[in-house]
């Protein structure tokens, strides 16, 4: 039996101008349950759209959305069994943080002494306990976060939907409740699909993963597949650096291909999804490009090229090379501060090389 | 001796210069004349107008009913008219309240020129003269009045009711004039209200009918407070309604003050009137304020 399933929606908005815009367009999406799924997307590609579609606050205009195989259409959001945790938090500014929480048992007409013991017991689950009877303008931010989170909780919803829930937080507050969010879907056993245009959030805490973009769903995978083999360019490009080159397909040896790209130069990937004369797109990300040593032992494929700009960020340097034609790959070298030869300065000049088996192909469009 | 504090004392030093045109007005405008009526309302009243400088404790003895001799009765006929007052004044803020609270809903979503407009109309009868309005619900409500004549050529009714110069005609009057006065407030909280409480109520299972008691209610209830003082004062002291379109049948204290400095030039008298009207309403206004105080620390449940 399917869970949270989403079938071909489509919504579009009216602009004041009098035109459309199409928020989702033909979205299919099917929610696992008991996952942590993400929604993952750039600015205004519909990913608030879908999650107020699946609460209620919107409708369709065509497609389904059902939910154990029951149509949602018609059901008002206070009867679904799914509960949001807003961006803005949307916490009740004239009710106490135990009110706020208990405000779901409360409209149920739950027992009192039920109520209280539910309620306390959720503050205690996000690490509130004691905090009842303040209000919320009286807590920090981050704080205010985990009430919303323990507003929706109470009640068990059967999906938690989450907008962008940490973007307000600061770095440090955001990786530390990411741990804490994502141990407690694993304790709590209640699917959760969350929202977010942080690519690194997303790969951190999913299950899976959905790349969405201009209303529509790019890719559902598992974060390692997103990563390691994203569907099209845009997941590429979006998900992690990229390094993209388009090519065609000249030789092929079992899986091991050779291809020519743009400006003549041979590279090897293997896949067996492609053969001879296929226009492909090789993409390589950064961490997998290396510097071939000075000297004897240069590998046999690499890549020329001159650095243009070098880039301290910590543990890595990130390298701009020039690899000619205006191209530039990124590259991501982990470096050895004490060793003396490692200094790489713009000017110099480089050899880039990777292992086959690192560069995943897709397909070009529009050839 | 630090520069903070010199700073401090140079915003202190700025603050008094800049309230003090408006100290000064309400002194010589609001202080002044209330202390003169105070004096006034416990002195004799002379027998032709103006006062004779002696005790006399019995104007106020004379509203709440107590007699001044033996051969006076005891009569509580300003007291009666007191509560009628009050009365009106009461269902002339649940007539405002139940106009503008939806209506400033219904303005509130509308958009750019439109809204600008229906704001404009709400502020509109301002423009015509007070008297002309009153008037126009006069000629309104007669038995030869409009409605009377539509029910009657309707044949809703065969006898023209009597509208005119009734509680009913006055509350009328009131609700229209001051219809404004409670919309503004309401208006502004309403436009302000974060339509995200509305659907996390909803989200978290709230009926619309309990997402409207617990959570808008409680949240434009400072509107609807606002609204309901500034609506109330004046009711309760109006006296330009009740003597068109309450006549002689329905009087408001208003009107016992005016007859009072007016009429009878019994200036203590009137004065004794006025003060206690604003004594009831800075009882009911504090009583309020304080009750909203408590429920604000408690944070309402
Ligand atoms: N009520 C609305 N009326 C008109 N257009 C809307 C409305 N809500 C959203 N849109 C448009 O629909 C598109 C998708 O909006 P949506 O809020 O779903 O984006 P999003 O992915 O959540 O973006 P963000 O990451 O910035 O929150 C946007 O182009 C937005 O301008
Ligand atoms: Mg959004």
């Amino acid at each position: 039996m399917s869970f949270l399933k989403i079938a071909s929606a489509h919504k579009a908005y009216k602009t004041p101008e009098g035109g459309l815009i199409h928020a989702l367009d033909d979205v299919s999406l099917d929610v696992r349950n008991n996952e942590f799924l993400t929604l993952l997307g750039p600015s205004g590609c519909g990913k608030t759209t879908l999650l107020k579609c699946i609460a209620g606050f919107e409708d369709i205009d065509s497609g389904e959305i059902s939910f154990e195989e029951q149509s949602l259409k018609g059901v008002p959001a206070h009867r679904r069994p799914f509960n949001t945790v807003f961006q803005s938090y949307a916490l009740f500014p004239h009710l106490s943080i135990a009110n706020n929480v208990g405000y779901g048992l409360d409209v149920t007409g739950v027992a009192k002494g039920e109520r209280n013991k539910r309620v306390e017991e959720a503050l205690e689950l996000v690490g509130l306990a004691g905090f009842g009877s303040r209000e919320p303008k009286q807590l920090s931010g981050g704080q205010q976060q985990r009430v919303a989170l323990a507003r929706s909780l109470v009640l068990k919803p059967r999906v938690l939907l989450l907008d962008e829930p940490l973007s307000a937080l600061d770095r440090k507050m955001r990786e530390n409740m990411q741990i804490e969010l994502k141990n407690l879907q694993h304790s709590v056993g209640i699917t959760f699909v969350f929202v977010t245009h942080d690519q690194e959030e997303a790969l951190a805490m999913s299950d899976r993963i959905a790349v969405v973009a201009n209303g529509k769903v790019q890719q559902l995978a598992a974060p390692t597949e997103i990563y390691d083999e994203p569907a099209n360019e845009f997941v590429a490009n979006f998900v992690g650096t990229s390094n993209i080159f388009s090519g065609k397909v000249v030789a092929k040896d079992g899986a091991l291909l050779t291809i020519e790209t743009a400006n003549q130069r041979q590279v090897l990937a293997t896949s067996d999804r492609f053969g001879r004369g296929d226009h492909v797109e090789l993409v390589l990300r950064p961490e997998h490009l290396k510097l071939a040593p000075s000297g004897n032992g240069i590998p046999e494929s690499c890549i020329d090229g001159t650095v243009e700009a070098s880039v301290f960020v910590g543990s890595d340097l990130h390298l701009h090379v020039d690899v000619g034609k205006g191209r530039t790959a990124i590259v991501h070298h982990r470096h050895n501060r004490g060793d003396d030869g490692e200094r790489i300065e713009a000017g110099t000049s480089v050899k880039l090389y990777y292992s086959p088996n690192a560069a995943h192909l897709i397909k070009a469009i529009g050839r | 001796m630090t520069s903070s504090d010199t700073i401090l004392k140079r915003k202190r030093r700025s603050l008094i210069l800049l309230l003090a045109p408006f100290t000064v007005m309400l002194s010589v405008f609001f202080l002044v004349p209330l202390g003169i009526m105070m004096v006034y309302s416990f002195l004799e009243p002379g027998l032709y107008g103006g006062v004779e400088w002696n005790w006399y404790p019995y104007n106020y003895g004379r509203i709440i009913g107590w007699p001044l001799n033996d051969y006076e009765e005891f009569e509580p006929i300003y007291l009666k008219i007191f509560l009628n007052s009050l009365q009106i004044a009461i269902m002339t803020v649940i007539g405002t309240f139940v106009i503008c609270y939806p209506a400033a809903f219904w303005v509130s979503r509308m958009q750019g020129a439109k809204k600008n407009l229906a704001l404009f109309m709400i502020t509109l009868p301002f423009f015509a003269n007070l008297l002309v309005r009153i008037y126009a619900w006069l000629l309104l409500l007669r038995p030869t009045g409009f409605f009377n004549t539509v029910l009657q050529s309707a044949g809703l009714i065969i006898e023209p009711l009597d509208l005119l110069f009734t509680n009913f005609s006055v509350i009328i009057g009131m609700v229209y004039i001051l219809t404004p006065f409670m919309f503004l407030p309401i208006y502004a909280n309403v436009e302000k209200l974060d339509y995200s409480m509305v659907r996390a109520s909803q989200d978290l299972g709230a009926n619309p009918l309990q997402t409207f008691r617990r959570v808008i209610l409680p949240l434009t209830a400072p509107g609807i407070i606002g609204g309901s003082v500034i609506v109330f004062i004046p009711a309760l002291g109006n006296f330009i309604v009740p003597s068109f379109l309450g006549g002689s049948k329905v009087q408001m204290t208003g009107n016992l003050i005016e007859r009072s400095f007016l009429q009878s030039r019994d200036w203590p008298f009137g004065a004794a009137l006025a003060l206690l009207i604003m004594a009831s309403v800075v009882v009911l206004v504090v009583f309020q304020l304080s009750r909203q105080a408590k429920a604000e620390a408690r944070g309402v449940s």
